[in-house]
């Protein structure tokens, strides 16, 4: 009874505290410019499943892929099983299903473990890759401090949960062959789960009947409260990939990726310009900035895009400026647009909700034009990312304003524009010799 | 060997009362570059040998804005495309094949929703189609068993999803086509978009297209086939700083369809 009040009241917490977390980043997404990514639902239902669920993309690299399919399916399947280990905390029952289920619940929970064991695999391949192998995407300069302890707690936390799982699972098995067990007695002799109907005995057979629910105690609760800090760690971490996956790659751009937006706003100058009398929208006033000094000015795909990066540098491995030694990282410029986003939130918070001019800006404070201009605008960042982010339309809205609010541009820019206006070619050649190679 | 080069000009077609069957947008690069321009020359030999009735817009032409755009100057661009625009409907323009993937991409994706709307192809798609309808037909030669790799430019390959055209062309060359490891999707850029080809590259431990040229050198090619200009300097450029300008040349699809023919 008192355990069921306790777990009540830890799990309420937990669900409120995550609530409030997740709407504060939900708000934090919308406070970008409006952008249309509704169109289409039955392709974007279908590149969801595919490339989301279906991980197709995770694919380009196999070893990683299949490392990463471990966890993935473990984390998805062992939601079921979460199911009953909330109903018997609540309750006070012990392997609820396990009666009704019979057959198919040994199988479940078997295939649980399974996945469990090889997603420990898994786990402990990545830590190796980050920490021993060093993969050079994994240890780039931008991953320095938090971002690779962040990937670290993850990876222990997973290990963490795995381990307080056969615990649960194994000491249970020892004590039901005993007759000892609170689940109810099916005279079956065993659980007969897959792995820990021999890993249980093994690592616990020798113990005391009181030790046995000691530990069996300590499985359940550890992995029920790791899965509650999990859920809480989500929303401070890289790691909320795994829930804004969906929706990210669902609102993805489905258009050419050559094909960049025209800004309504200079179509509008730009019209005036040729005719004084056109007929366009009058503004409403608050004149609009062209291009993006900071991350309200950008849309809340690309807000969304930086909350679900996950920093595989991916895309900065294929990054032709990073591959040949430039500044540029584009999972640095999705990490800054998170990290500005974040600090803005923060902000919100502390001044009842309304951003408070704190001098900052993303552009600059967090991206320098340095990193801007090595970009090639070759899309290598946003064919790479598994999750449909796109780094260089975030680049290009930066340039921008950097271009037309602040005639920031490197000196050979500008002369390339000069030649642009005045001979209509980004070289110093006259126009009325364009023809002349025809008779050369 | 080469007669002269028959390029007629829209205005001549309007004057004549005709309607060619497709507009040349020669660019910037094909105008002006002196490397550039043999390609032009080339993917105007073979038009001229097909037979297909196309028109320039000469001295109507102007940049697309592309540069521009790429570089953030959006005023500038929208400039450029709407005086374009202006040109092209003026003419009643319906189709357009380009000399240059990035005149490609900004004419097929970037001028609809200003008011432009064209069936736009690349050199190397018109090269297809040209070879599918037998217009042009290549009999097996002097490419024969010579090595061939293929360079895929951004902006036509991931930016518009075009990968096969330019190798379904080469294929007729009867040569050994090879596959640099970073290609078609996962193609590496030889450094010239996003308008770093106007400006010195910032501060790094290597050239982009050094990595490229590398790259395609490793595979001891005779040729490096590309579709787009900036991508041709890039490399030739590489190609010199590794002092292999001898043995390897750095070619456009359309002078390697061109030279098949003997045009």
């Amino acid at each position: 009874m008192i355990s069921s009040i306790i777990f009540i009241t830890i799990f309420f917490f937990g669900a409120i505290w995550f609530t409030i977390n997740v709407r504060k980043i939900r708000r934090n997404i919308l406070l970008g410019k409006e952008i249309d990514r509704k169109d289409h639902p039955a392709q974007r239902w279908k590149i969801m499943t595919l490339v989301a669920l279906g991980q197709k993309k995770m694919f380009a690299r196999p070893i990683p892929a299949i490392l990463h399919l471990f966890l993935y399916t473990a984390f998805v399947i062992t939601q079921i099983e979460l199911i009953e280990i909330i109903y018997d905390g609540a309750v006070g029952s012990h392997r609820m299903f396990r009666p009704a289920l019979g057959g198919f619940y040994t199988f479940l929970v078997s295939f649980i473990e399974i996945l469990s064991v090889l997603a420990f695999i898994g786990t402990i391949a990545f830590l190796a890759r980050r920490n021993l192998l060093k993969v050079p995407r994994l240890v780039k300069s931008e991953l320095n401090g938090w971002p690779k302890l962040d990937a670290n707690f993850i990876l222990l936390g997973e290990l963490t949960l795995i381990c307080f799982i056969f615990m649960m699972n194994g000491a249970d098995e020892v004590l039901y062959r005993q007759g000892l067990s609170h689940a109810q007695n099916l005279n079956d002799g065993s659980l007969g789960l897959a792995i820990s109907s021999h890993l249980g005995p093994m690592l616990f057979g020798s113990m005391s009947q009181e030790s046995l629910h000691i530990v069996e105690r300590i499985g359940w609760w550890g992995h029920i409260m790791m899965v509650l800090g999990f859920l809480n760690y989500l929303p401070y971490s890289k790691h909320f990939h795994i829930l804004l996956a969906f929706p990210n790659v669902y609102f993805s751009n489905l258009l050419a990726k050559g094909k960049f937006t025209n800004l309504e706003s200079v179509t509008n100058e730009v019209k005036l310009m040729f005719d004084p009398n056109a007929a366009v929208p009058i503004s409403d006033g608050t004149p609009s900035r062209f291009g993006a000094k900071d991350v309200m000015d950008l849309s809340w795909k690309q807000l969304l895009d930086s909350y679900t990066c996950t920093e595989c540098g991916r895309c900065t491995a294929a990054c032709p400026a990073n591959i040949t030694g430039k500044l540029l990282s584009p999972r640095k410029i999705m990490m800054d647009t998170r990290d500005r986003l974040t600090e803005v939130g923060k902000n919100m918070d502390a001044n009842k909700g309304v951003f408070k001019d704190d001098g900052k800006s993303l552009l600059t404070d967090y991206i320098t034009p340095e990193e801007l201009w090595a970009c090639t605008s070759c899309n290598a960042c946003v064919q790479e990312c598994p999750v449909n982010i796109d780094p260089l339309s975030i680049i290009i809205d930066l340039r921008r304003f950097l271009v037309m609010e602040q005639s920031a541009a490197p000196t050979e820019l500008n002369m390339m524009f000069t030649n642009i206006e005045n001979n209509g070619a980004p070289w110093q050649f006259a126009q009325a010799d364009r023809l002349k190679w025809s008779n050369e | 060997m080469s007669e002269a080069l028959k390029v007629t000009t829209m205005a001549d077609y309007l004057a004549k009362g005709e309607v060619p069957e497709i507009l040349f947008w020669v660019g910037c690069a094909g105008s002006f570059d002196d490397r550039a321009k043999k390609i032009t020359k080339a993917i105007v030999k073979i038009l001229n040998h097909a037979n297909v009735k196309f028109a320039v817009l000469g001295t109507e032409e102007s940049c697309t804005g592309d540069p521009a755009k790429r570089a953030g100057n959006e005023f500038l661009f929208q400039m450029q495309a709407m005086t374009n625009i202006t040109v092209l409907n003026g003419y009643e323009i319906k189709k357009i094949v380009t000399g240059c993937p990035h005149c490609f991409n900004t004419l097929k994706n970037e001028y609809p929703s200003l008011g432009g709307n064209y069936e736009v192809i690349h050199h190397t798609q018109l090269l297809q189609e040209l070879l599918d309808s037998k217009r042009i037909t290549i009999e097996g030669g002097s490419f024969k068993g010579k090595k061939i790799t293929f360079h895929d430019p951004c902006y036509l390959g991931r930016g518009n999803d075009v990968y096969e055209a330019p190798r379904q062309v080469m294929i007729n060359l009867d040569a050994e086509l090879m596959e640099m490891k970073r290609s078609r999707a996962n193609g590496l850029c030889c450094g010239a978009g996003g308008a770093q080809m106007f400006k010195e590259a910032e501060k790094g431990n290597k050239e982009v297209n050094i990595e490229r040229t590398e790259e395609a050198l490793s595979l001891n090619p005779d040729i490096i086939a590309v579709g787009c200009p900036f991508c041709n300097t890039m490399m030739t450029d590489g190609v010199k700083n590794f002092n292999k300008e001898q043995t390897v040349k750095v070619l456009d699809v359309a002078e390697l369809i061109a030279q098949a023919k003997d045009l």
